[in-house]
């Protein structure tokens, strides 16, 4: 039984098919990284894995259980933390009271989820900020906060949805460098990424999507030789001259 | 123990105020206010704290009216029952409501409340075999003195900012305010965003049904008109809330005071100083002005929405800071 | 069977009128992207103009369209450019605002009103007011068909000017995506202020054409305020085609309530209709028809 499987996954829109009969699955402890061009239907997965959409067919099992067709927060409760490509921070909060209120999903003593939230942060290296307002954060902080929310859940799967767009090449490596951190503290990630720097170097295997579509799958070296995604990125045109 | 020495001692005023002013009519004024305290805190609750604005607050308050007014004229039982009663029955009420009506989002559920407000309004005014329709209801009062009534309603009106404290300090109420921020990113944070406005609404609704019992045992009387009104008690729900500042333990309390202060301040001409001077001066042009101002106290209401939604947007606990400045700024001009 | 037709054709004509309502509030809804809860209480005031014009000077209520309309515009504008569109810089917790305003603004029209006029009953009867025409048995009251037939011109020519002039594209831009709107050079502030009058003018007809048929007094926006809102969530919220079906349907669900059930129901059933819109038909008959 695979750790996370997704099977023939398939979201249609209207009459539009948003992910097509998608298959991939993830070992335990796995960087697992999915590509794709704009609009090709990443961030959709990640919907459908979540609950926020549900899905037109197809199933998908994590730990051995189905998960797909359960509500947003119980699949969050089963394991599954995910953080979203437009921050959603809890504005008026502090950054403090954002993972506190997160924490509370693995205890009920207000001084645990506390502890829990401090931990988190100081593992995400958010302690300076500990008591500004969620909106009074830079960017790359608040991508942060994402992830240190999303943390203090204690997923055993953690969707990180482009958490390195935006940054500056400095904050682009302070990112790899805390998502490889997670991942070796033992937290199996699925990340969807633009900047090919970063998904090449943290992911064990890539899976490469166009138009909701499979065209790759393997490790990252297998992918990037890959002409339909070559294709898929540069255009059909790069491909025919090389 | 420091950060409550100011509710401490706002308390002792308040225990000590019915002893120290023997007049009834401010003796009323300050339950009124006490009641307001209450349901707005209520509305505060699940509108400034889970984000979910209530609309229909008189839809909680009038069925604990009419709980509290039912008991004694249909079943001739003591109207107090109405209390306890009336919290179970809003609550009753309020945990289907919310159950299908949370499903909405944002000005969709604050118009299915505004909705549910006048479908009662319209039960109650229809359904005359059971509430007597405009007629409305009339109830024995207990008391001849204000002063019981005065210490249930602070009994009341304490319980609910103390509720609202206890709440918004436990989990629940980091779960609230995550729902008022973003639900989507609550839900994902492994939060039942559905179970906990429920709740929330179950909460407030029942602080806003005991006010409405309570109401019916003070004031005796009770229509659809008064109890079931948008304006005089959804709307000024709202406002309390507002005015005093959304998603602040004190700020309902603030707000019922500031509001009830300037109702009567219209309504009463200036608790009467203008009516005097009109009198002492023999002036027609004050006693126009007299007569005109106090016709005008619904018009009050109303600008002072206005008001404090342009200027106040977070109330005066909320924008404290800048109120504090902006008074300072003019203090230093006149000195200077 | 003469009771059941009876009561359609009464429907149909008062669906007529709802439709100009529920149009008005539909375009605001669209382009602010609030329900206006004053919106009964501008065609109260639209209604005073017109008794004013009426009873002091003798104008033919019909005729007093040609003032209630641009007063009503220009009033919409004032309240827009000074009341709503300062909002949008003020930082709140609440995002409803801007809808408590309008219940603000509301209260302030109708005790202005009240102020002036005092809560008694008025009425500008006219000659035709009470006026029926029988066709083929159906009694067809003559100012409730004048209204309709009126109704329907006005909302043809929204719909060509929507359709037909650049400022009705602007409108439908904005409606569909303020932000790429005003990247294509469209001032939204602008075209929220024109939006807010003519919602207020279009209601303003409405009330013009129902003073002839109806009581005046201060709360009578109150009710109307209502029915706006619950047929702009019949019809799908923004959605002007809707608004039409919206307003029939409300026209007609009164008109058999109050034949069938009993006249006080006749508020009460729309309230109803509107909670079963908002749970079983989210989107309302937008979401049928995908117009």
């Amino acid at each position: 039984m695979a750790f996370f499987e997704a099977k023939n996954i398939t979201k249609f829109f209207g009459g539009l098919a948003a992910v097509n009969g998608v298959n991939f699955r993830v070992e335990q402890g796995q960087t697992y990284g999915l590509i794709g061009p704009n609009g090709s239907g990443k961030t959709t997965i990640f919907n459908l894995i979540n609950g926020y959409f549900p899905l037109t067919t197809g199933e998908i099992y994590f730990g051995g259980r189905k998960i797909s067709g359960l509500k947003t927060y119980r699949i969050c409760q089963e394991g599954i933390g995910r953080t979203f490509q437009v921050v959603k921070p809890l504005k008026r909060m502090t950054v403090l009271d954002n993972v506190v209120a997160s924490a509370f999903l693995r205890t009920r003593s207000k001084r645990e989820a506390v502890r829990l939230a401090e931990e988190t942060i100081a593992f995400c290296g958010l302690t300076a900020h500990k008591d500004k307002l969620a909106k009074s954060l830079p960017i790359a902080s608040r991508k942060r906060l994402e992830i240190t929310r999303a943390l203090a859940t204690k997923p055993k799967l953690l969707l990180l949805d482009e958490t390195a767009a935006g940054l500056n090449p400095s904050e682009v490596d302070e990112a790899i460098r805390l998502i490889r951190k997670i991942n070796e503290s033992g937290i199996t990630i699925i990340i969807v990424e633009h900047i090919m720097k970063v998904i090449m170097t943290i992911s064990d295997r890539i899976l490469a999507i166009n138009h909701g579509m499979v065209i790759a799958e393997g490790t990252p070296a297998e992918v990037a030789s890959n002409h339909e995604v070559v294709a898929a990125y540069l255009g059909e045109d790069y491909d025919a001259q090389s | 123990m420091k950060q409550y020495s100011g509710a401490i001692l706002l308390l002792a005023v308040m225990l000590v105020f019915p002893l120290a002013v023997q007049d009834a009519y401010y003796q009323h004024l300050m339950i009124l206010v006490l009641l307001w305290v209450a349901i707005g805190s209520g509305w505060n609750l699940i509108s400034g704290y889970a984000g979910q604005v209530l609309f229909g607050a008189a839809a909680f308050f009038g069925v604990g009216a009419y709980t509290a007014a039912l008991l004694s004229h249909k079943l001739g039982i003591s109207a107090w029952w109405g209390l306890p009663l009336g919290a179970v029955i809003t609550f009753a009420l309020a945990l289907p409501f919310g159950w299908v009506c949370f499903r909405l989002r944002g000005p969709y559920f604050a118009l299915a409340t505004l909705a549910l407000n006048e479908i009662f309004r319209h039960i109650a005014t229809i359904w005359e075999s059971l509430t007597e329709g405009m007629v409305g209801i009339l109830v024995m009062q207990t008391f001849v003195s204000k002063v019981p009534y005065y210490y249930i309603a602070l009994g009341i009106a304490v319980a609910s900012v103390l509720t609202v404290e206890i709440v918004v300090r436990s989990r629940w109420g980091y779960y609230f305010v995550s729902i008022r921020e973003d639900q989507d990113a609550a839900e994902s944070l492994g939060i039942d965003t559905l179970r906990y406005k429920s709740v929330a609404l179950c909460l407030s609704s029942c602080m806003i049904g005991l006010a409405g019992a309570l109401y019916t045992n003070y004031m005796g009387f009770i229509d659809p008109r008064v109890v079931f009104s948008l304006h005089d008690v959804s709307i000024a729900a709202i406002l309390v809330g507002i005015i005093g500042g959304v998603g602040t333990v004190s700020g309902p309390a603030v707000g019922a005071f500031i509001m009830v202060a300037v109702m009567e301040i219209f309504r009463s001409g200036g608790f009467g100083f203008l009516g005097k001077l009109s009198s002492a001066t023999g002036s027609p042009f004050v006693a126009t002005l007299t007569k005109y101002i106090s016709e005008a106290h619904v018009l009050s209401f109303g600008l002072l929405v206005i008001f404090v939604i342009l200027y106040l947007p977070n109330g005066v606990v909320g924008d404290w800071p800048i109120l504090k400045k902006k008074l300072l700024f003019w203090r230093r001009q006149a000195t200077v | 069977m003469e009771v059941f037709l009876q009561t359609l054709v009464a429907g149909i004509l008062k669906g007529g009128l709802y439709a100009l309502i529920g149009l008005g509030m539909t375009l605001i809804m669209g382009v602010m992207g609030i329900i206006n809860l004053a919106h009964g209480q501008l065609m109260m005031i639209a209604m005073y103009v017109t008794y004013v014009l009426f009873h002091y000077m003798g104008v033919d209520p019909y005729y007093a369209l040609i003032v209630s309309m641009p007063s009503l515009f220009v009033l919409g504008m004032l309240i827009q450019r000074f009341l709503l569109n300062p909002l949008m810089k003020v930082e709140a917790i609440l995002p409803e605002n801007q809808v408590l305003m309008t219940v603000g603004i509301g209260m302030v029209l109708t005790e202005v009103i009240r102020f002036i006029f005092s809560s008694n009953y008025l009425s500008a009867q006219t000659s035709y007011s009470s006026e029926v025409r029988f066709v083929g048995g159906i009694s067809i009251s003559y100012p409730l068909s004048i209204a309709f037939v009126v109704a329907t011109v006005l909302t043809l020519a929204l719909f060509w000017f929507l359709i037909k002039t650049d400022l009705g594209r602007s409108i439908r831009a904005v409606s569909q995506d303020p932000e790429a709107a005003e990247l294509m050079g469209i001032n939204a502030e602008r075209i929220k202020i024109i939006t807010m009058g003519l919602g207020s003018a279009l209601v303003a007809a409405a009330g013009t054409l129902l003073l002839p048929i109806y009581y005046l007094y201060p709360d009578i926006g109150g009710p109307f305020t209502r029915r706006a809102f619950v047929i702009t969530i019949l019809g799908g919220l923004g959605s002007t085609v809707g608004a039409i079906f919206g307003g029939v349907t409300l026209g007609l669900a009164e008109a058999f309530g109050s034949t069938y059930i009993g006249m006080e129901f006749e508020e009460m059933i729309g309230l109803v209709i509107f909670l079963l819109v908002l749970l079983f038909l989210p989107g309302g008959f937008k979401r049928l028809t995908k117009v």
